[in-house]
């Protein structure tokens, strides 16, 4: 029998080819686009995380309360007894001081006079431990474009396109003119020693990165740090894991004096939460329909295939083939050419998304002036449901279709058949 | 009868409209009163953070609109930090690092030495008759003292603040108190002096407090410690070479 089906379905091309090519192409499509809105999620998370929130974030209250406009004024002082608790008390995450700093960053001519100047948004982060967190939480050693990362005192690295727009090169002095932690105006000289892109243009833009030491030493904040970031080891953001480790520490540092710290999660800073769950919502819909459509078009190819078939089926049941027979077997077609198409759409989708998971598309012209921190290089994700959420439409779709429009067999009177042939 | 009613209404407007000068004038007073071609002032200035209380004193030698120089005398961290105004631009000059750097762009709307006032503030023409039309809304009394209430509102765009409020002292020409405003009418910064003192027979705010308004903290307190006026600074420190001496 499944001899006569396999036979049937590979030389009558309208019974097999057009219904498994359907069947593929809406596949491919469903599985590309779950696994593309799933890159775009993990990119904004990972981004935002990378360069700014960390998945928790401890910072003082004060600081807290106003950390959209980076006040070092009211940083936290004694970061290295707090980094020391963090990390006896939470050792499975990676804890880490910065200083975000604002500016203006000014190159000299040979009387020592300004020659360019511009503002710059400053990170200062451990740069010079070559075992630290930093280089590769930031992607530091792929991100150099031109020279070297700091080894020394004093060295600092400027976006390429800041490097650009000053007419700066490598070994050049550059002063950074900002403020203390005590309001009074801070001036410290840097030497240039590499150019970077991050492939975010909120970075990429005017990004000036020092090693914490310096910055503590420019800006007075001896011992202090505007942020302290907590990452997990394998950089994947766990909410409910965080959301403990976030309670935990605040739960032991309930205190009114507004320079006590405070933890916060990935999601409670900058709105990230309501933005990850208007995405996720809106990802889901638009997955729902997609898969929905791709569904209903399976649906009413089946529906056609099965319409385009009359004749047959009335031919077979005039030959004496039990109705439930012959609705089985179409069950079983359906089902052939259901997993055919979606076992080749699936590998098709998860192909094009793998590629654009490591190449990426380049969207740098339309986020020219975000402020976002996201990347340029928008890339798919593929994940383990890549390779399931396919069957949905694929078999599901198929098989409803056949199983509908085969119930016509049962409608068929087998007396009326020979007219009904005749004709 | 009638007429009579309406000659009588007449003169007692007349008589009123005579007796409040116009805003016009009032501010040629308060500059007058102010400004001078050359003056020497050593002040200090009280910042109150969120995390303690700094003073920042300094001398400067003003030479007319167009020029000033100012020297940072204390703190220690302060000490020797320079800055030179010619005309519409600024430059300072920082001793840690040796350098002389143009202040320019967003930076005139930061901060001096973190208190409440802005380099834009500095820059600004101290003669408040050459940027804005006044107009006399009302009258007030403080420090016991009878004031004048004056809207002014900016003759040209551009101005850090569109529009202010001014209480001047109706005898001295003193300046009480101040509201600065933006086009959108929120208030910016706020002035309020405490003490007033004559010095070769003008009358001076002596301790000003400015706050910054959309800053937390308790504001700046400006305090004139000396003043002289029609003093002539040496012309060669008015110059960028100056700095680095």
């Amino acid at each position: 029998m499944i001899k006569f089906l396999a036979k049937g379905l590979l030389r009558d091309r309208s019974r097999s080819l057009f219904p498994t090519l359907t069947v593929m192409i809406g596949v491919m499509l469903t599985v590309f686009m779950y696994s593309y809105m799933n890159g775009v999620t993990n990119d904004f998370i990972r981004s935002g995380a990378s360069f700014n929130t960390g998945h928790m974030k401890v910072m003082s209250r004060a600081y807290a309360g106003e950390s959209d406009r980076s006040p070092n004024d009211l940083a936290y002082i004694g970061s290295q007894s707090l980094i020391t608790d963090l990390k006896r008390d939470f050792p499975e995450i990676i804890w880490t001081p910065r200083i975000r700093f604002g500016g203006l960053l000014d190159i000299p001519d040979e009387k020592g006079e300004t020659r360019a100047q511009s503002p710059v948004a400053g990170l200062g982060i451990d740069l010079f431990s070559t075992s630290g967190p930093e280089r590769e939480i930031l992607n530091l050693n792929k991100a150099v474009v031109r020279g070297r990362l700091p080894g020394r005192a004093g060295e600092i690295l400027i976006s390429n396109e800041l490097s650009r727009r000053l007419g700066i090169s490598l070994g050049e002095t550059a002063t950074l003119i900002s403020s203390t932690m005590y309001g009074s105006m801070a001036a410290a000289n840097f030497k240039v020693v590499g150019t970077v892109r991050f492939g975010i243009s909120a970075m990429d833009r005017g990004a000036m990165l020092a090693d914490i030491s310096d910055i503590q030493r420019a800006l007075d904040m001896d011992d202090a740090a505007g942020e302290i970031l907590g990452f997990f080891g394998d950089q994947t953001y766990r909410g409910k894991e965080t959301e403990e480790i976030v309670a935990a520490f605040n739960k032991r540092h309930q205190r009114d004096d507004e320079f006590s710290p405070v933890m916060v999660s990935l999601r409670d800073q900058n709105g990230l939460g309501e933005t990850l769950d208007m995405f996720k919502y809106y990802s889901g819909i638009l997955i729902s329909v997609f898969v929905v459509v791709m569904s209903m078009i399976l649906w009413n190819a089946g529906l056609m295939g099965s319409i385009r078939r009359y004749g047959e089926i009335g031919l077979r049941l005039a030959i004496g083939e039990n109705k439930g027979h012959v609705y089985r077997t179409m069950i079983l077609e359906s089902l052939a050419i259901g997993l055919a198409g979606t076992i080749v759409g699936t590998a098709l989708g998860v192909s094009i998304s793998y590629f654009l998971q490591v190449k990426g598309i380049n969207i740098g012209s339309m986020m020219r002036d975000a402020s976002i921190l996201m990347s340029v290089v928008i890339r798919a994700r593929v994940t383990p449901v890549s390779f399931i959420i396919g069957f949905i439409p694929g078999l599901m779709a198929t098989l409803l279709g056949a199983s509908i429009a085969g119930i016509g067999i049962y409608k068929r009177q087998t007396s009326q058949l020979a007219r009904e042939l005749e004709t | 009868m009638k007429r009579l009613l309406c000659a009588i209404i007449f003169l007692i407007s007349g008589h009123v409209s005579a007796e409040i000068p116009s805003g016009e004038s009032i501010l040629k007073k308060v500059d007058a009163n102010i400004g001078s071609d050359n003056k020497i002032v050593v002040s200090q200035m009280t910042i109150e953070g969120r995390r303690g209380t700094r003073t920042v004193k300094s001398k400067s030698w003003i030479q007319g609109r167009e020029k000033s120089f100012t020297e940072y005398i204390a703190p220690a961290r302060e000490k020797g930090t320079k800055m030179l105004k010619l005309d519409d631009q600024l430059w300072t000059y920082s001793p840690s690092t040796d350098r002389i750097i143009k202040i320019s762009g967003h930076m005139l709307r930061q901060s001096v030495m973190g208190s409440d006032l802005s380099y834009e503030d500095m820059m600004e023409d101290p003669k408040l008759q050459n940027l804005y039309d006044a107009e006399v809304i009302g009258e007030d009394t403080l420090l016991g003292r009878p004031c004048w209430v004056l809207e002014l509102t900016a003759r040209k765009e551009g101005l850090a603040y569109h529009s202010r409020r001014i209480r001047v002292d109706k005898e001295r020409f003193v300046v009480l108190r101040e509201d600065r405003h933006a086009k959108s009418g929120k208030i910016l910064k706020t002035t309020e002096v405490q003490e007033i003192i004559k010095v070769q027979n003008r009358w001076l705010p002596k301790s000003v407090v400015f706050k910054d308004v959309l800053k937390l903290g308790n504001g700046t307190r400006f305090v004139i410690e000396s003043i002289e006026f029609d003093v002539s600074a040496p012309e060669h420190i008015f110059s960028k070479a100056a700095l680095r001496k």
